[in-house]
């Protein structure tokens, strides 16, 4: 079935995706994460095949959770760290890429500050790459991870009210979740400051608010982002303390939503800023199985990428 | 040398004329058009079914020389435009040096001299270095052959400081051409603001960044009288002001480039850095604001900011790679593809956007096929489709916005200067 539906040798963003491919992507990942409660936590999927993650940010959580995704698939794995590589000597992402390629890897999971970095590297190389986030734009496997934990807990996606609050300008996260949920027929609100709300962003399809209580009336789930200071000058920010009391996840804040409202966070948490510790370590929140539904996730994809291209290549010979 | 060119439509809207008929070449000048000229001419050029128009000049184009030969030379850049109808070009002087003094025209004026394959006039800059600080020697760099000034790439920002300027270039007659465009506006973006920069994760450049600019540029050239042309003309909002100004009076013309009206916001959203220029691919409802001004003449003249750049410089990451875009080869065929062949203009108006007018704004001799005139002649095979691919570009600079475009109209004969100076 899988190899009938998916074809792409990359997955770049969650916008070019049908509900189809984004469906077979958390199926898939449903299989794999059953694996990972088995004593032994290892299939022969991709024995074999090198995935190298190249990441150009400072990254924990999500290149270890690619490094674990694909050990357990039998990959071998390595990671190249751009401030002790030739990128540092002023090599070109571009040859960076065809590098990786000559040395024969079989997947590039990249980590870019800039947005669309991971489609160029993509045009440019045959072998399959895999996008772990790329400026203001889009990190799929995220937004992916987020999506499976909501299904994992609520079931169906359809029809839900889910959240997004936060730094929804400068966010990856909060672009790759609105295309997926609205995708999959939730019905996504974002709230924020109107200095961190990008212009337009009604047109993916989102209802827009700045008023925090309104975000969490009647929503199924809110999902927090974190204020991404790095990627922009102070002045596109508001003030943490002012932000916190506006915007901030309270367990007072919380009281008024329904009471089985999901919490979510893409980490790392800026305790104190976007919510209180309460609510992150509370019962509500979920922060601790994303990051464990995430390997499954990333399972999936690795794999049907690497099915996608061996089709091409069959149909292509 | 003599040349005639027979039996081609002949198209030269400032002496009304859109009908077959032969046209004569004696040495550099246009010396008759009749029907079926008896003449033993040294080279006879059949023309039926092709349309035969004065050359194209173009109001904005940047050689790159001196300083970037690696991206374009004075050379280079003329063979291009030969290839595209271009008989006449305004050179930028965004150069290395920039063209900001009475030497640096000079060491221009000696290469044009000695390289150049069409007709290449100079545009110096309005203050020393492009930097806005301090204005140039606008007398002296107009003596020494200048047509216009521009600081292209920047507008000058200080506003005294631009007042200034369009009083010494009205006392000398010299034309202003503006870059429109306030930097603290326009915010280090890359694609145009709005949805398209917000489902990128690109800063965006909003409109207002160039339209309060047009505003304020022709509030300043208004005050003096003096003439200023408006470059690169985006969006609808700057349309609007520049129909108000031209309502009331003032001197006033503008451009747009090919690639705001065939192109849209849309064809920026892989990410190809062909398609990142500044300004920036609109929307819809500039596109059509585009068309209409260009149909009824609020858009004087199509010019092709031809800004090459090397590969090097354009497969980076897209907020990394620099803007802008070539054009010499493709603008012709862009503007009978889109304009033309869709009814938009007919040749008549597009010989006028694309030759007539943009000699008249310059206040040359130009774009005419008058009796006695510069023998600058095109002729184009319109209904010849082809496809813009990089190995066929001459420019040294291959990032054009069309490629693997199909286009329609091929240009067959250049002629400048009663010479034959491409042939296809």
């Amino acid at each position: 079935m899988s190899e009938a539906l998916w074809r792409r040798k990359d997955l770049l963003g969650l916008e070019e995706l049908s509900k189809e491919e984004i469906e077979l992507i958390l199926s898939t990942a449903e299989s794999f994460k059953e694996v990972t409660t088995r004593e032994i936590k290892k299939v022969p999927s991709l024995r074999g095949k090198t995935v190298v993650n190249l990441f150009y940010e400072p990254s924990t959580r999500t290149r270890v959770s690619f490094e674990v995704a694909a050990k357990r698939l039998s990959a071998d794995v390595i990671n190249i760290a751009t401030e002790t590589s030739s990128v540092k000597k002023g090599e070109t992402l571009i040859d960076t890429g065809k590098n990786i390629e000559a040395l024969k890897a079989d997947i590039i999971v990249m980590r870019h500050n800039c947005s669309g970095a991971a489609a160029m590297l993509a045009r440019h190389v045959s072998i399959s790459v895999v996008n772990a986030g790329d400026g203001w734009h889009e990190h799929p496997t995220q937004a992916l991870l987020d999506i499976f934990t909501l299904k994992e807990k609520l079931g169906e996606i359809a029809g839900l009210k889910v959240s997004i609050v936060g730094d929804i300008a400068h966010s990856r996260v909060a672009r790759s979740n609105i295309w997926g949920l609205t995708k999959l027929g939730a019905k996504v609100m974002v709230c924020a400051p109107k200095m961190l709300i990008p212009p337009a962003i009604e047109e993916m399809d989102v209802v827009v608010t700045d008023d925090i209580d309104e975000a969490l009336k009647d929503a199924d789930a809110v999902n927090v982002l974190r204020m991404q200071f790095e990627r922009d000058e102070k002045a596109a920010f508001p003030e943490q303390l002012a932000y916190f009391k506006e915007f901030g996840i309270t367990k007072e804040r919380l009281s008024k939503a329904k009471k089985d409202i999901i919490v979510m966070h893409p980490g790392p948490i800026n305790r104190g800023i976007e919510m209180s510790s309460e609510v992150a370590d509370g019962t509500n929140s979920v922060i601790l199985e994303q990051v464990t539904n995430g390997i499954a996730v990333r399972m999936a994809v690795l794999f049907l990428v690497t099915q996608g291209r061996e089709t091409n290549n069959e149909s292509t010979h | 040398m003599k040349v005639l060119i027979k039996g081609g439509r002949v198209i030269d809207p400032l002496n009304n004329l859109d009908k077959v008929c032969d046209i004569l070449i004696e040495d550099s000048r246009i010396s008759k058009a009749a029907f079926d000229i008896k003449n033993s001419a040294d080279k006879i050029i059949e023309a039926q079914d092709k349309i035969v128009m004065p050359g194209l000049i173009d109001m904005h184009v940047h050689l790159r020389e001196p300083g970037r030969e690696d991206k374009e030379t004075v050379c280079s850049g003329t063979k291009a435009a030969l290839k595209g109808g271009v008989t006449t070009l305004l050179a930028m002087p965004n150069t290395h040096p920039a063209i900001d003094s009475l030497e640096n025209v000079e060491l221009l004026k000696g290469i044009i001299h000695k390289t150049a394959k069409a007709n290449v006039f100079m545009v110096a800059t309005i203050t020393k270095g492009r930097k806005g600080e301090e204005l140039t020697d606008i007398a002296g760099l107009k003596k020494r052959g200048a047509i216009a000034i521009s600081d292209d790439g920047n507008s000058v920002d200080d506003e005294s400081l631009m007042l200034e300027a369009f009083k010494k270039a009205k006392e000398n007659n010299l034309l202003v051409i503006c870059h429109c465009e306030d930097k603290l506006l326009s915010a280090n973006g890359v694609v145009n603001l709005g949805f398209t920069s917000t489902r990128m994760g690109l800063r965006g450049i909003s409109k207002e960044s160039e339209y309060k600019r047009v505003e304020r540029d022709i509030k300043l050239a208004e005050k003096v009288d003096a003439s200023v042309h408006i470059a690169h003309v985006s969006c609808q909002e700057s349309l609007e002001i520049i129909v108000q100004a031209k309502k009331k009076g003032v001197k006033v013309t503008c451009e747009t480039a090919p690639h705001y009206f065939a192109l849209s916001e849309e064809d920026v959203l892989g990410y190809d850095t062909n398609k990142k220029m500044n300004p920036p691919l609109r929307g819809k409802d500039d596109i059509e604001a585009i068309n209409k001004a260009l149909k009824n003449g609020v858009i004087d003249t199509i010019a092709s900011d031809h800004a090459p750049h090397t590969e090097n410089e354009k497969d980076i990451e897209f907020e990394r790679a620099e803007f802008g875009v070539i054009g010499l080869e493709t603008e012709l065929a862009v503007a009978i593809t889109e304009l033309v062949n869709t009814g938009r203009l007919d040749w008549t108006g597009l010989v006028k956007k694309m030759s007539l007018n943009p000699a008249k704004i310059l206040g040359i001799n130009k774009g005419n096929l008058s009796i006695g005139s510069d023998a600058d002649i095109v002729v184009i095979n319109p209904d010849k489709e082809w496809i813009v691919e990089k190995q066929n570009l001459i420019s040294k600079s291959k990032n054009s916005a069309f490629l693997g475009r199909k286009l329609k109209g091929v240009v067959e004969y250049t002629i400048c200067s009663g010479k034959i100076v491409y042939k296809l």
